[in-house]
């Protein structure tokens, strides 16, 4: 049952480095660029801070997948620092997925109050590409979430006594 | 020797231990402040408003004015934000309640379910604080690239009071950060006072560990 336990653990953790970096990958490719009105228009990931910032904090969480994968396993002592590290990439993670999604929803929407026009229109192979590295990398936090959770039931199932 | 190590944590435990009971007053300081925290942010952001008159065009002598309004329903990071930090504010609140009340439940299941909860509510807030933040940094700086104009030169007390409901999210987003490692120690150990768990010498050595 443990050993099924941590399977699951070591799959989820390896599930969420491959969602992290699918979502820098994707992300980092992202440019595109059209000429208005003899205006050269043109969107890279880089223009704006909530994209790098998105892009840092899945560094951040693909290189700690990979480093709880290869050093540490159930039985080391440092399991409550894990967690504690888990709740911690969680957060992280969290917060850049909404950021970047905040943003995003700006340049595809606009703000009619603020007069920011969508850029969607205008670079749409950006928006696509961006798109599809938020989908990745709310994945990510979806599937850390779960391995929060599973983690937690990991412990308490020796601690809450079952009754039959 | 059976005495002398007797001795020594029952001299740890005297001088730091909290009260007899289960009742741990230093997440219960802590939650409090969080609380404070996040519903000064809920309030601030919530009553978040200006009202501008700006002159836009004039013709001949005549100026038209036309008058703006900088709400905070305007964004919904904003929305999403004041939501989020009512609901934290409400999670702390409760809790606050049943660790007061905690000897009428069922304690471990009470304390797993404290600890779910508190993870839950910091993945809340950090969503909720950073979508805030880099909306608040768009507002502020603009972006060239996409042609957005800043809007806090234009409405400077919307602004301000922006920052300091963040400043107060973020506050309570430390301090919610915490309570949810205190908490999941708590779990492991939960009979023990909390200063104890810090002891290092409960841990292994550090180059065991990875045995």
């Amino acid at each position: 049952m443990t050993k099924n336990k941590s399977i699951f653990i070591i799959l989820l953790r390896l599930l969420a480095l491959g969602a992290t970096v699918a979502a820098i990958a994707v992300m980092v490719t992202s440019h595109d660029s059209t000429v208005v009105l003899n205006l050269t228009f043109s969107a890279k990931y880089s223009n704006d801070p909530v994209f790098k910032y998105f892009v840092v904090a899945e560094a951040i969480a693909g290189g700690y997948s990979l480093l709880v994968l290869f050093l540490f396993s159930k039985q080391s002592k440092l399991w409550r620092l894990i967690i504690i590290l888990d709740v911690v990439v969680t957060a992280l993670l969290i917060s850049s997925i909404s950021a970047a999604m905040a943003i995003a929803h700006v340049g595809k929407k606009g703000n009619s109050h603020a007069g920011w026009l969508p850029i969607c229109g205008q670079v749409p192979k950006f928006c696509d590409h961006v798109t599809g590295s938020l989908i990745a990398g709310f994945a990510a936090a979806i599937i850390y979430l779960l391995l929060l959770l599973s983690s937690l039931q990991a412990i308490l199932s020796p601690v809450i006594a079952l009754n039959p | 020797m059976a005495l002398q190590t007797e001795g020594k944590p029952e001299s740890v435990s005297g001088t730091m231990a909290l009260k007899k009971g289960n009742k741990n007053w230093v997440v219960l300081v802590l939650r409090v402040v969080a609380l404070l925290a996040t519903a000064s942010a809920t309030i601030v952001m919530a009553l978040n408003k200006q009202t501008k008159t700006l002159v836009v065009a004039t013709i001949g002598t005549t100026s038209i004015k036309a008058t703006l309004t900088a709400k905070f329903q305007h964004t919904p990071a904003f929305v999403f934000f004041v939501i989020a930090n009512a609901m934290v504010s409400f999670h702390n609140l409760l809790m606050i309640a049943t660790s007061l009340f905690a000897h009428k439940f069922d304690y471990k299941v009470g304390l797993a379910m404290v600890a779910i909860l508190d993870m839950l509510n910091v993945g809340l807030i950090s969503g909720a604080v950073n979508a805030a933040l880099f909306m608040a940094q768009l507002g502020k700086n603009g972006n060239s690239h996409a042609r957005w104009d800043k809007i806090c030169d234009k409405f400077e007390i919307f602004c301000n009071h922006g920052a300091g409901a963040l400043i107060a999210s973020f506050v309570g987003l430390a301090l919610m950060l915490i309570i949810s490692s205190i908490s999941i120690i708590k779990l492991a150990k939960p009979d023990q006072p909390i200063f104890t768990l810090f002891n290092l010498d409960l841990y292994c050595n550090f180059a065991l560990c990875f045995l």
